[in-house]
């Protein structure tokens, strides 16, 4: 019955198959800008991608090596009687190997060791607070159920001052400038996701966050909920738009003033919902 | 009293000792056991307490094996409705559109919150009440009398309110689907302030707290098992039976034990704190002067990622808790199968203790993004890269275990197989999200959702099919039909990879978990996606169609099975050693214990295996000290 290896080396195979066709095809791969399929926009992304493709190949010839010693060994080990039922080839009678057993610890160790060394310095780039770029807070980004409300300084450039710009589910910044938000949350947990710029940082009540960004496309991009905060989870999306450079930036946000100015009614109700102050 | 002693074939070892001062006329004897005076109670005759509040350790694994299997169905069909809504938004379920939604507003269209209501009671009842009570409460219950020659648990009383406080959880955990508001919808992680704030979705106003309940009665129920685990294991080892004889199987469960008894407390704790705070008016997680959907603010003055930290510090080790023990039966099951000693018995067993120990300083790694420090997460990150190590070794020594021997392809077998292939995907797939900055991208999306069901489906549960096909003649005295068993393997083997595995490429794209839809967001609406979903949703139902073979099989089997008598599958450890099923005490004279259970095809013997009641022959040598 050595029809079993070939289910097991099947399944390898297609799972292996799997993976080696998703590069090549943009919805199965890392999302990116639908225009620039095999571009990364942000620099954290791209830093990201290379480690990802670090680990795929790693783990890649961990699993491929030891499916084809498992698929080996169900076939070539396989039990087989002769014609009066007794077992053509005895089992070897063994107990372990020290030298083996020394190899296979120590090699998967320095590569975990390798690996987890190596990725240090990214993970400290993207998160540690000491590593916040020094510019201007592009906005304050507070999470409700089930939308994104975007606070961006005025024209006096400080947050929570009567000039202050609100949006809803709108988020916008320029192209090749480091975006820093602070993270909020008004009600429960939610979790500020950006999936072409690999970002995810969850908002906590209670506590502000700062999350830094970039990106080296214009466009417009998705930004998502990724930690469960109700019914309407699934719909919580957010716009981002990445502008060509500052003066196009300015000139929305110089509209957007102006629009929030002329009818602050219209923004408190409407499309863009209640503004929760907190 | 040494354990030396024990070696010599002398029958006084420590494991006894305590019965021996307690029965002081045994002392006299010499040979304590097999004169037929240690004290046995006759098994009761009334059906009530023989088989329902019974004490005998072999009944209580059974009811909590059938228990568990009829929530396994439950949990299952929960997915099913998963399923069915991500392949096609919104459409009529059948069944439940008809009985639930068939009203105007509805117009049969599921609900978001039912969604939501979905996957939090999938994954609660498929980790608290199947495969934790699969594994450890009736192969743990089973097995471990059975397997170091004693009579019974150290605690049998004990045992009988083990199993007898999960019913209260079940009715609890069914109950929150008919109470105002419905079952929980905050996930089986239950974060708070979705959890604890009433108006924050509609699980939260009365569900959550059924939940809390059903979750205290399981973890009370963990807590009496894992204390007598515990204790039988320590102190009632048949004579001869030293720690590193005993098999595999024992020694998962003895980990296990221990990881439930230091790290259930915690939950429980947490679990207490979390129903003051929706019933008492405390104010653990919710930070000052909070309030969701404006309701009435609370006082606050708590800290929400508290209870992540409380809740992950139990079930990250929860997550070993479900996977160690099923390590253990298919060391064994493999080893008999392959005719041939476990490769490495004691760097398997250091292998175990190091992943349970490592297991206690990586449940930060569930919150890299969560707000914590990111300091923190470094450390997290390093410990959780080193609890792959064991985990490598593992698989290295099944593939050893495996080589060279003479494997025989039993559905016991099959399964075991299938762990050893489906745990190294599960294993790798881990690797991407303890980096930390890739986990940044995969965290909470299909990708982690993937990994989870590849080490507890394609893990776990692959090892709990292994352990039923193969300790099921143990207990019911038959044999499962092989050639069905094997349908029911080739099946659930091709829709398990082809339901879970291509969750790593969504997930990889950014799909993220516990959205009742996707379409929403233009990264995700492409055909590919579509796709995608939809051939893992047929998977599931070929999943689930895939387990009626099991379910007839094992009903069937129980009356028109083939007779198994004591030891069908030519193994070595001692509950091969009795009668099948064993009767009332187990052992007619408990047996003595001369070797490890893995001598198998000991060179110049007749016979390709050797029980461990049966001394090595004298030419076979010294075992190698290290490894066996």
């Amino acid at each position: 019955m050595r029809y079993w290896s070939v289910l097991f080396g099947l399944a390898a195979l297609v799972c292996v198959g799997v993976f080696a066709y998703s590069p090549f095809h943009p919805d199965w791969w890392l999302p990116n800008l639908a225009s620039d399929p095999n571009h990364t926009v942000s620099t954290f992304g791209r830093e990201i991608d290379s480690l990802y493709v670090i680990i795929l190949v790693i783990t890649g010839v961990a699993f491929i090596g030891t499916q084809i010693a498992l698929v080996w060994v169900t076939w070539k080990y396989l039990d087989r009687t002769d014609a009066q039922g007794r077992p053509v080839r005895p089992a070897t009678y063994f107990h372990g190997s020290q030298r083996l057993e020394v190899i296979w610890t120590i090699v998967p160790a320095s590569v975990l060791v390798f690996i987890a060394l190596y990725q240090m310095g990214t993970w400290a780039s993207i998160k540690f607070r000491s590593a916040a770029p020094k510019v201007r807070p592009l906005a304050q980004v507070t999470a409700r159920q089930f939308q994104w409300v975007m606070t961006y300084p005025g024209p006096d450039g400080k947050l929570n001052t009567p000039d202050d710009l609100h949006m809803v589910n709108d988020l916008h910044f320029v192209k090749d400038k480091t975006a820093l938000i602070y993270l909020k949350s008004s009600d429960v947990l939610h979790s500020f996701f950006l999936p072409q710029m690999r970002i995810k940082q969850d908002a906590v009540p209670g506590l502000s966050i700062p999350v830094w960004f970039d990106s080296d496309r214009a466009g417009t991009f998705d930004l998502a909920c990724a930690e469960l905060c109700g019914w309407g989870h699934y719909k919580m999306r957010g716009n981002v738009t990445v502008h060509e450079n500052q003066a196009e930036f300015d000139d929305w946000m110089q509209k957007a003033l102006e629009a929030q100015n002329v009818s602050q009614v219209a923004s408190s109700g409407g499309s863009q919902g209640e503004v929760n102050p907190r | 009293m040494s354990s030396e002693h024990a070696a010599s074939g002398h029958d006084h070892p420590r494991s006894n000792g305590q019965e021996a001062e307690t029965h002081g006329h045994e002392h006299a004897h010499g040979h304590s056991h097999g004169h037929g005076d240690d004290h046995i109670h006759p098994a009761p005759s009334n059906f009530l307490f023989k088989y329902v509040f019974s004490t005998d350790h072999k009944i209580i694994g059974i009811q909590f094996l059938i228990s568990g299997l009829i929530f396994f169905v439950i949990g299952g069909l929960l997915a099913m409705a998963v399923r069915w809504q991500l392949a096609w938004p919104w459409a009529p379920v059948p069944i439940l559109s008809q009985a639930l939604w068939s009203s105007p507003a509805h117009g049969y269209r599921m609900p978001p919150e039912f969604y939501n209501k979905l996957f939090t009671m999938h994954a609660s009842v498929m980790i608290f009440f199947v495969i934790i009570p699969l594994l450890t409460g009736a192969f743990g219950n089973f097995l471990i009398p059975l397997m170091i020659g004693a009579r019974d648990m150290a605690f049998p009383k004990l045992n009988m309110f083990s199993y007898w406080a999960m019913p209260f959880g079940m009715v609890a955990i069914i109950y929150s689907f008919l109470v105002e508001g419905g079952s929980p919808e905050a996930g089986w992680t239950s974060y708070p302030i979705l959890s604890i704030a009433r108006y924050a979705t509609p699980g939260s106003l009365n569900g959550q707290t059924w939940w809390l309940v059903a979750l205290l009665c399981v973890g009370i129920s963990s807590l009496m098992g894992s204390i007598n685990y515990i204790t039988t294991i320590i102190m009632m080892r048949a004579p001869g039976m030293k720690m590193f004889r005993m098999p595999m199987t024992v020694w998962g469960l003895f980990i296990t034990a221990i990881l439930q008894a230091f790290a259930l407390p915690v939950l429980t704790s947490a679990l207490v704190m979390q129903l003051l705070d929706r019933t008492a008016g405390t104010n653990f997680f919710s930070p000052v002067g909070w309030t969701v959907a404006n309701a009435p603010a609370v006082v606050g003055g708590g800290q929400t990622l508290l209870w992540q930290h409380l809740f992950w510090f139990y079930s990250h080790p929860a997550v070993y808790i479900m996977i160690l023990p099923a390590m253990g039966f298919v060391s064994d099951v493999i080893a008999t199968f392959s005719r041939k000693p476990v490769f490495g018995y004691k760097p398997m067993v250091f292998a175990i203790a190091g992943i349970a120990g490592l297991g206690f300083i990586v449940w930060g790694h569930h919150m890299f993004q969560s707000g914590m420090n990111p300091a923190l997460g470094a450390t997290f990150m390093l410990s959780t890269m080193m609890i792959a190590l064991p985990s490598a070794v593992k698989v290295f020594n099944w593939l050893g275990t495996m080589w060279g021997g003479r494997l025989v392809m039993t559905s016991a077998m099959l399964n075991a197989i299938a762990f050893v292939a489906m745990f190294v995907i599960g294993g790798l797939s881990g690797i991407f999200m303890a980096a930390t900055p890739v986990d940044m991208h995969i965290h909470d999306t299909y990708f982690i959702v993937g990994h989870i069901h590849y080490v507890l489906f394609g893990g776990a549960t692959f090892g709990i099919f292994a352990a039923i096909y193969y300790w099921y003649p143990k207990m019911f005295g038959r044999l499962m039909s092989e050639r069905w068993g094997k349908v029911h393997f080739f099946f659930s083997f091709i829709f398990f990879n082809g339901t879970f595995f291509l969750m790593h490429i969504v997930g990889m794209h950014g799909m993220p978990r516990r959205y009742a839809e996707f379409a929403m967001f233009p990264y995700l609406n492409n055909p590919s996606m579509h796709l995608m979903n939809v051939i893992m949703t047929y998977s599931a139902f070929g999943l689930g169609l895939a387990q009626i073979p099991f379910a007839i099989n094992f009903f069937v089997s129980m009356f028109a099975g083939e007779k198994a008598g004591p030891n069908p599958w030519k193994a070595n450890s001692l509950e091969w050693a009795t009668d099948s099923p064993p009767p009332y005490y187990n052992f007619g004279t408990i047996p003595t214990v001369y070797h490890p259970a893995y001598e198998f095809s000991v060179p110049g013997m007749a016979e390709d295996y050797l029980p461990q009641t049966q001394p090595r022959p004298a030419d076979a040598g010294p075992l190698d000290p290290v490894m066996a």
